[in-house]
């Protein structure tokens, strides 16, 4: 067996989830790292953006924020704001996008908080906030969404609803006039999940080799369905050499 | 907006002039980038206070002020700057003792509203954030609204399409403009007569700049105006946009300013470890702020070493293979 971190196991299963030609709207951190290893591994003509406004840049070094001079080099259209979140809400564009998010809660239904826990106006910790976060899950057809997998994150209700999953079920976007669309899974670092058809509740799709289905659960405040469970394949080594030399070799966000 | 005054002024008069307590001010750049941290570090030194602050993601012009003790109310879509800090730490500690106002919005919905500014409407609509807490929860007071004639009585609005089911649209949420008494903005170019050209990414520059009643211009190169007319395509923003031009290299250090340097990792990372706390971080001003005469100093202080190696590959526009633990 291969030796590799969960964090790489994370980022491998995330890039698993994208597919050739989306257009992957990148945040900070492992989510760039997500989108670079499956340009190099498995979706070639995946097209990476930020919301800053980079489109398809050729990231030769991890950038630590989607600001960073990095994003701008060797892009197709070095843009800004008003034009990228137009990308996601325009209606031909939006429905190739993919976005990938992350947050401190996440419930049921796949809607995350990034902004507050504890009272909004005097919380206990304050984030960063929406950023493009909420527009991005607004907006595009799908979303991936990285997770630590602990009960403090899973939670049965979010403290603050900064971005739109599925809202209250599977009318919710609808009756608040949201766009289709919603999460597509969830990449924790034990676990992948996805959303059922129907219900549009989470349910368990892989787990990482060496973890059991019982310790997911032990680790979220709400329950989810196992019986579509299976042990995930570990990460190749053709996958991990990738990750490892060609997207992050100073090991800036692998760790 | 000015057309005929010569308007190339030092950093000091330029902040003297148009920066004053209470106003409603913006920043250029995102998170780590080009932000006009020149005059950021000028405003603390003139002790200006009670300022009314509206950020998309503006990072670490926006950290450092609240760390300073000179924003009392902040309208922002993100406060962060990446790797260096995932929230920003003087804004996370102050909206936790509730020391600042604040009030959410997304991205998007800033880069509307800063747009709906410059365009001259009151407001823009989006589909952004419907079924969200950023609608439903708001963090300034109706007092505070009310009292204040630059901020509008509601935060937004969720209206029905007016089109009817136009473009497949049920509903929009309305963004109210935002028209600052001053914006602030480093670029990388600018001629004598306030033509502006920014490299890279614009982020939201341009829209905030023509929000703005007054908008200040620092630069990294003022040339010419022969210079941006050869290739005018390259520029943003026109010089009738501009009241004040100051000519200053490093003017977005320790923030990046693509194709001439790149962000400074040390001092990032130094500035967090100060940033925990009151004590810390009036040593951090007391050193790298108020210890300065200004910019020009704080850049002899951080030294010719550190300034070196964050100078810009010219193939890739930053500093590659810089050392960024």
């Amino acid at each position: 067996m291969n030796n590799y971190t969960f964090r790489e196991m994370m980022t491998i299963a995330a890039a698993r989830e994208i597919m050739d030609g989306d257009i992957v709207f990148c945040g900070t951190g492992i989510s760039m790292l997500a989108a670079m290893a499956a340009k190099h591994i498995s979706a070639p003509h995946s097209v990476i953006f930020f919301e800053t406004g980079a489109i398809d840049s050729l990231l030769e070094e991890v950038p630590l924020a989607v600001g960073d001079s990095r994003v701008m080099f060797w892009t197709s259209v070095n843009g800004g704001l008003a034009d990228s979140f137009a990308t996601m809400q325009n209606r031909f564009t939006g429905k190739h996008v993919v976005g990938i998010l992350g947050a401190a809660q996440i419930d049921k239904y796949g809607n995350l908080n990034s902004t507050a826990i504890g009272d909004y106006f005097r919380p206990d910790v304050r984030f960063s906030g929406s950023g493009g976060a909420c527009d991005v899950a607004s907006f595009v057809n799908r979303t991936i969404i990285f997770m630590q997998q602990e009960e403090r994150k899973f939670v049965n209700k979010l403290d603050y609803l900064t971005s739109p999953g599925y809202l209250d079920g599977p009318d919710g976007r609808k009756k608040a006039g949201l766009p289709e669309g919603g999460p597509s899974a969830v990449i924790t670092n034990m676990a992948v999940m996805h959303f059922d058809e129907k219900t549009k509740e989470m349910y368990l799709k892989g787990y990482y080799p060496g973890i059991t289905p019982q310790e997911v659960l032990d680790n979220m405040q709400f329950k989810v369905d196992i019986s579509r469970a299976e042990e995930m394949s570990a990460p190749s080594e053709e996958e991990l050499g990738i990750l490892r030399e060609r997207c992050d070799p100073q090991r800036l966000i692998l760790g | 907006m000015e057309i005929t005054q010569d308007k190339i002024m030092s950093l000091k008069e330029a902040i003297k002039r148009f920066v004053t307590d209470g106003c409603h001010i913006s920043f250029g750049g995102f998170t780590l980038n080009r932000n006009p941290m020149a005059a950021v570090y000028e405003i603390i030194r003139q002790g200006i206070k009670n300022l009314h602050l509206y950020a998309h993601s503006n990072g670490q012009a926006v950290d450092e002020l609240i760390g300073a003790g000179c924003v009392d109310r902040i309208e922002i879509a993100y406060g962060g700057t990446g790797r260096f800090a995932p929230t920003c730490i003087c804004f996370k500690r102050a909206i936790q003792e509730g020391s600042l106002q604040f009030e959410d919005y997304s991205n998007y919905h800033m880069t509307l509203r800063f747009l709906a500014g410059a365009m001259g409407v009151p407001f823009l609509p989006t589909r952004s954030s419907l079924g969200t807490d950023i609608i439903e929860k708001w963090g300034f007071s109706k007092d505070v609204r009310e009292k204040d004639p630059r901020i509008p009585n509601e935060k937004l609005k969720v209206i029905d399409n007016p089109f009817g089911t136009w473009a497949d649209t049920p509903k929009v949420v309305l963004l109210p403009a935002i028209n600052t008494d001053v914006t602030i903005i480093h670029v990388q170019k600018a001629d004598i007569q306030g033509t502006l050209r920014i490299k890279g990414l614009t982020f939201a520059d341009v829209e905030q700049a023509k929000s703005a009643k007054h908008l200040i211009v620092t630069c990294e190169d003022l040339v010419e105006k022969m210079e941006l007319r050869d290739d005018p395509d390259q520029n943003q923003i026109p010089f009738f946009n501009v009241d004040a031009l100051v000519h200053m290299p490093n003017g977005a250090y320790p923030t990046a300013c693509f194709r001439y340097y790149d962000y400074d990792p040390v001092y990032l990372n130094e500035y967090r470890e100060y940033a925990k706390s009151d004590e810390l971080f009036k040593e951090y001003l007391d050193k790298f702020v108020f210890g300065v005469e200004d910019h020009k100093g704080l850049i002899e202080l951080v030294g010719e070493d550190r300034i070196r190696k964050i100078k810009a590959d010219p193939r890739t526009g930053y500093a590659s293979n810089l050392e960024r633990r």
